[in-house]
């Protein structure tokens, strides 16, 4: 195993985000915060309580799902787009090492940055409303494993990329319309019938369900469906990843 | 493998830094490169049927036009192209399967000026030589960057250099790791000429503690001045690989060139058996002879003339250059 490799990378990586630390941290914060007035004061004031919890702290772990997987996507995308843009990479296919601990350099890095990200979301939201966890444990799991395997995705889409616009156009199409559909600022019993059959397609509601079960104890579907789903999904990205090195996709001509 | 051999190199040597870092002798191959074949997605073949042995220890010179597959070849055996057929070994391992130890022994200064801009110098020659899986040495760092004259800009980041600056800036990167071996792909384009001299310098001092180093370059004359074998590629084929002593004295020809006292109109039935060409408008005649040949015919052209009534103020003889050569031999082929 090349550590030294793989610290490298971690370290290249981590120091990109620290030379826009004021931009990664109070963009974050703003970006919450606006949520909270609209959503926590100006509509939560006419929902009263969602299945025994205040609008306003039922919405937290949603927000904090949908910092997570866009954060998580956009780091880890630009974070290997990048050195394939301006030509980096050739540095990092002619170095020994291997597929394995590059992932674990760009994704860890990726992954730590959306954690560090979704705390900051956390204690922001502290100052708007009273929280409560219900199971610490469990929530530092379900985040974490969001992280990874959304940075997996982000990874994946990073290579996938061959302009910038494709880099844009998943986040924009995909993933920010399925987690706004994905429960996380209303529990899917608000929705008819019908939409909630539809819903339950989307991945994103069971990570929002059993985050926001960590936190109160109310989920939308069950807590083993929940982590069965990340884990579906994480073994899902870990296989293109795979499938991507071995025949170097994208990335060896 | 050879420690034996290495050994009794290392005591005939009498430099002892010299092979140190050897593990086989030199001049034996280091890296082979068998039926080496690629074909790119677009359906071009960019090398066909390569065959070629490095030897340990020497300066490889890789010369060909544009196009004819020099980056190719070496983006194959440093992991950044995948071939389509064929093998490369880099000091006994498969560059495919066994490629930690390959990659680690090879340092790639590419030919295009990539560089991460926001980067400052130190930080970025410190980044390779952990990507290549070493603890930090700053002190190999340091000597790295004043060898290659970038010391006073170590702490700035890479968008304020030069474009020369940036080129010594990946070659600092390759020699991070403290490689064997050292793919330098057009390490002086863009180079000045005071700085090109410098690099040579550190080139044969690198070549000196044993690395062996493959470049390419279109500056012939570098080649002429550096290489111990010379490689021609074209339109991916290798066309001629050869020691260069020994390639400029077969295929390099020399040139009599005799000042006429008075002009011709053209060259005398009774010369035509000689090679011979008209000149600055029918005052110089140039006779162009083989250095191989047992005889040069020289004598006997001179007697011919004298025979014909040509009479000449003046003679001179002139070598053809590693450059003239080249430029025949990939004519030769279109
Ligand atoms: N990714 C690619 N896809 C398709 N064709 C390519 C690709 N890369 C290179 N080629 C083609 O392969 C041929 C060899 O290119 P290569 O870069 O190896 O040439 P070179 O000898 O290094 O030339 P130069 O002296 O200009 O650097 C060229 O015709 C080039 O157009
Ligand atoms: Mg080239």
């Amino acid at each position: 195993m090349n550590v030294y490799g793989v610290r490298a990378i971690y370290t290249f990586e981590m120091s990109r985000a620290r030379r826009t630390l004021l931009q990664s941290i109070v963009s974050p914060v703003i970006a919450t915060s606006l949520y909270f007035v609209v959503f926590g004061a100006a509509i939560g004031s006419r929902i009263a309580e969602v299945e025994g919890v205040s609008y306003g702290s039922f919405i937290v772990p949603g927000l904090i799902m949908l910092m997570l997987l866009t954060q998580s996507v956009s780091n880890a995308s630009i974070g290997i787009y990048f050195p394939k843009f301006i030509g980096t990479v050739y540095e990092l296919l002619s170095a020994p090492v291997s597929y394995f601990e590059i992932v674990l350099g760009y994704v860890g890095a990726a992954a730590t940055k959306s954690l560090v990200l979704g705390v900051i979301v956390l204690a922001t939201a502290g100052l708007f409303v009273p929280l409560h966890i219900a199971h610490p444990l469990w929530m530092v799991v379900f985040l974490v494993l969001t992280a990874i395997t959304f940075s997996l995705l982000g990874f994946i889409i990073g290579i996938w990329a061959d302009g910038f616009e494709k880099l844009n156009i998943v986040p924009l199409l995909i993933i920010t319309p399925l987690t706004f559909l994905g429960g996380t600022f209303y529990s899917i019993d608000m929705l008819p019938p019908f939409w909630q059959k539809v819903t339950l397609f989307n991945p994103v509601l069971y990570l929002v369900s059993g985050f926001r079960w960590s936190f109160y104890g109310i989920a939308d579907v069950g807590v083993g469906a929940s982590l069965a789903m990340i884990i579906v999904f994480l073994t899902l990205c870990l296989g293109v990843v795979a499938w991507i090195f071995k025949t170097g996709y994208r990335l060896k001509a | 493998m050879n420690n034996d051999a290495d050994a009794t190199l290392r005591h005939a040597d009498l430099d002892t830094t010299r092979g140190s870092r050897l593990k086989g002798p030199v001049g034996q191959p280091v890296v082979s490169i068998s039926n080496l074949s690629k074909t790119y997605d677009s359906g071009f073949r960019a090398l066909k049927d390569v065959d070629l042995e490095i030897r340990r220890g020497e300066i490889f010179a890789l010369l060909g036009p544009n196009g004819a597959g020099k980056t190719t070849l070496i983006g194959i055996v440093c992991g950044i192209i995948n071939a389509t057929r064929g093998t490369v070994v880099v000091d006994g391992y498969d560059n495919v399967t066994q490629y930690r130890e390959t990659r680690s022994r090879i340092g790639l200064a590419p030919q295009e000026l990539t560089t991460d801009s926001f980067e400052s110098v130190w930080g970025t020659a410190s980044f390779s030589r952990g990507l290549f899986g070493l603890p930090k040495k700053p002190a190999h760092i340091e000597k790295v960057l004043k060898d290659l004259s970038l010391w006073d800009k170590r702490n700035n980041r890479i968008m304020t250099l030069s474009g020369g600056m940036k080129r010594r800036v990946l070659i600092a990167k390759a020699l991070a790791h403290e490689p064997r071996i050292l793919f330098l792909d057009e390490p002086t384009a863009g180079v000045d000429v005071e700085l090109r001299h410098e690099m040579w310098n550190l080139v044969r001092a690198l070549r000196a503690t044993g690395v062996t180093i493959i470049l390419t370059t279109h500056y012939i004359g570098e080649a002429e001045e550096m290489a111990d074998r010379v490689g021609v590629i074209n339109d991916g084929e290798l066309i001629l690989v050869e020691d260069k002593t020994a390639l400029m004295r077969k295929l390099g020809s020399k040139q009599l060139t005799l000042q006429l006292q008075s002009r011709l109109d053209g060259i005398p039935d009774s010369l035509a058996a000689y090679d011979l060409e008209l000149a600055a408008d029918g005052h110089e005649l140039i006779y162009t002879y083989d250095t191989t040949a047992e005889a040069t015919g020289i004598t006997r052209l001179l007697r011919d003339l004298k025979q014909t009534g040509i009479r000449f103020k003046d003679l001179r003889t002139k070598e053809s250059s590693l450059e003239e050569i080249f430029v025949n031999l990939v004519r030769e082929r279109r």
